[in-house]
């Protein structure tokens, strides 16, 4: 379970002071799919950092999975991070000289696991995913939606608890956003909790869930939900 | 974070392959200014060299002022780096030492056997019995000679291995007879190859000079009148002539080594010399303050400045050209780790601390900086090449000085990684500290 309470989070610079979440609240209980929708500048991507631990925040209590994160210190935050949450990007964000076999590999090395078990994830994960003959291509090689994939076969290798997405359709045709999209519901349904950031009413419709924010709160709709 | 050593080696060769040209620019910017760095520090390390570590400390240089009242020896700076005749002889037969030897050099003509070779010159080294033993000269065939065969001024010779070789083709010619301007030397000893680096033995011949062609008692420079080779210092003229007027002088000719085995030995030849130094005064010579030395090997070449200060310039001059080509590595590894922010922030999301991406950009800044230090050590062996051309007549005394040996090798690599690990860590923490956030959205 992942919950919010309160958090406050600005951004400052010289000259502008920029409240980008005010006492946002918000529970999302496991086997969840929530879209997380709103204009640009709504806070979205700055929530998911925080709930990806990407971020810090100024104020406020987050518990994930019943643990405080905001006293804990960067390697702490990075093992439950490598642990309990995967991330999906718009950009997809697969390292480019890497091959897909490699860029799967990425968060099984810092968890620490040995070559064998290593084996056997990654070829889980692309299997899972379609991509169980494209692991040796560069990502240069694949298309946007294979790129996609393997960005997911990623996140899901390391089995964790959730699955953090921004914009996962942004940079894909309609037809490859479709085919991902049924395989976010997919792996929805088989236990894993499903944050998505999307400014698309359509793919927030296939989730479970939409939370509607702006200007760095719920909208009220959503508040009887929130914790 | 050990586990990660080995994928952390695999990416940092997988990222040096992908940007060639900076990472070619980060290792010739190293290699440069190591190689340069290590060319100047053998060159240091060479003329720094105890020639005699095993004794270096028991064996001790004697300098006496005998100088003139209204200047001093080398305007002050040393003490005279020879003694007279009087005084050498008055030394040696007080035998106030473990062990002494008085010496000077000489140059003789060798004769050789067959009929149909050619006489050559050889640069002959005169001198005591215990000159052997005290230096431990490494001997290939027989041994020094006797004290007696010393009084007696015997005409014996040791040869080095190199005269043996062109005399007597390299047998054991112990026993046999050498003839050298005119006279016959029985041959009682051959040395093994005995090159010590500085010649810290005799501080006025050229501190990376070959050691002598042969060695004959030091009593026949006076008995024969051998020709003197060695240099000579005199601050007022002879009274007369003739070899008894030069031997009554006060000109500086000869060198005086005592071996002292501890600081008791020391202190009783120190005393010792304060005494010979008063009489002598008494007598009405030595007008200047009374000052005698007995200098172990180690600061006495340091005193004699055999170590040339334009090495030393060139040195701090050339580690400065290292600091530049650091300076210069750490813009390109600055833009080098900058450059894959994206990357960073990516493997951040997928659980690296900032302490694994630190550790993993060292291993990459190491590594180049082993291919810097291997290009460096290439370039040190190239300017030490350089420099030895430069002294074409000295060649094999810089042959022996301007060595990148096994220890010179490993410091320029050791030196290279952690220049280029301290180089690295400014970029790497830049790169680190970058808010993945920041970078994920935008790519």
């Amino acid at each position: 379970m992942l919950t919010m309470h309160n958090i406050t989070k600005t951004f400052r610079t010289v000259t502008v002071q920029t409240n980008a979440l005010r006492d946002f609240s918000l529970r999302i209980d496991e086997g969840d799919f929530v879209a997380i929708t709103g204009p640009s500048g709504s806070g979205k991507t700055t929530f998911l950092n925080i709930a990806g631990l990407l971020e810090t925040f100024d104020g406020g209590i987050y518990e994930l999975d019943g643990q405080s994160v905001a006293q804990l210190k960067d390697a702490q935050l990075s093992k439950l991070r490598n642990e309990k949450i995967g991330f999906i990007f718009q950009n997809f964000n697969l390292i480019p000289d890497l091959s897909i076999f490699d860029n799967v590999d990425v968060p099984l090395r810092y968890r620490g696991f040995n070559a064998a078990e290593r084996k056997r994830r990654i070829e889980d994960a692309l299997q899972r995913v379609g991509l169980g003959g494209r692991k040796d291509h560069l990502p240069s090689q694949l298309s946007g939606g294979q790129q996609q994939r393997a960005g997911i076969a990623r996140a899901l290798a390391g089995e964790p608890r959730f699955l953090l997405a921004d914009e996962p359709t942004g940079n894909l045709d309609s037809q490859m956003a479709a085919g991902v999209l049924d395989l976010l519901e997919e792996i929805n349904q088989q236990g894993t909790t499903i944050i998505m950031v999307t400014h698309d009413p359509e793919l927030a419709k296939r989730a479970k869930r939409e939370v509607k924010m702006r200007d760095g709160l719920v909208q009220p709709a959503e508040k009887m939900q929130a914790a | 974070m050990i586990k990660l050593a080995d994928y952390n080696l695999k990416l940092a060769l997988k990222n040096i392959r992908r940007t060639p040209v900076l990472s070619a620019l980060m290792v010739a910017a190293i290699g440069i200014g190591i190689g340069m760095c290590m060319s100047m520090v053998t060159v240091n390390y060479r003329f720094s060299l105890d020639p005699i570590p095993q004794k270096s400390d028991v064996l001790h240089f004697v300098q006496i002022d005998t100088w003139s009242a209204d200047f001093p020896f080398n305007e002050g700076e040393s003490l005279p780096n020879q003694v007279t005749y009087r005084d050498a002889k008055a030394l040696m037969s007080a035998k106030k030492a473990h062990r002494q030897a008085m010496m000077s050099r000489a140059a003789l003509a060798v004769e050789p056997p067959g009929r149909d070779e050619r006489p050559f010159f050889v640069e002959v080294r005169a001198t005591t019995a215990d000159f052997f033993p005290m230096f431990d000269v490494p001997m290939l065939y027989g041994s020094g000679w006797t004290e007696a065969e010393d009084i007696a001024a015997e005409q014996v010779v040791v040869l080095s291995a190199e005269t043996n070789e062109r005399v007597f083709g390299g047998e054991d010619s112990v026993g046999r007879t050498l003839r050298m301007s005119g006279a016959d030397y029985r041959v009682v000893g051959v040395m093994e190859e005995w090159n010590p680096s500085p010649r810290f033995y005799d501080p006025t011949g050229g501190a990376f000079s070959d050691s002598e062609d042969a060695y004959i008692p030091w009593e026949l420079v006076v008995t024969k009148e051998l020709p003197r080779s060695g240099n000579t210092n005199c601050w007022r003229p002879l009274e007369g002539d003739g070899l008894q007027a030069f031997l009554n002088s006060e000109c500086i000719w000869i060198q005086l080594w005592v071996e002292l085995r501890n600081a008791d030995e020391r202190a009783e030849y120190e005393d010792f010399l304060d005494a010979y130094a008063t009489t002598q005064k008494d007598l009405g010579r030595m007008p200047r303050p009374l000052d005698t030395r007995a200098t172990p090997v180690t600061p006495m070449l340091q005193e004699m400045g055999l170590i040339p200060e334009e090495a030393q310039v060139l040195l701090g001059l050339s580690v400065m050209f290292l600091v530049v080509c650091l300076l210069n590595t750490i813009g390109l590894l600055l833009a080098k780790f900058l450059g894959k922010a994206t990357e960073i922030g990516t493997r951040r999301a997928l659980g690296a601390s900032r302490g694994v991406l630190f550790q993993q950009y060292l291993v990459e800044a190491g590594l180049i900086g082993f291919c810097g230090g291997i290009l460096g050590l290439g370039l040190a062996w190239l300017g030490l090449e350089g420099i030895k051309a430069q002294f074409p007549s000295e060649q094999d005394a810089v042959e022996r000085v301007m060595v990148l040996d096994w220890n010179m090798a490993f410091v320029a690599v050791a030196l290279a990684i952690v220049a280029s690990l301290v180089t690295a860590i400014y970029p790497t923490w830049r790169a680190c500290s970058i808010q993945p956030a920041a970078y994920l959205k935008a790519n």
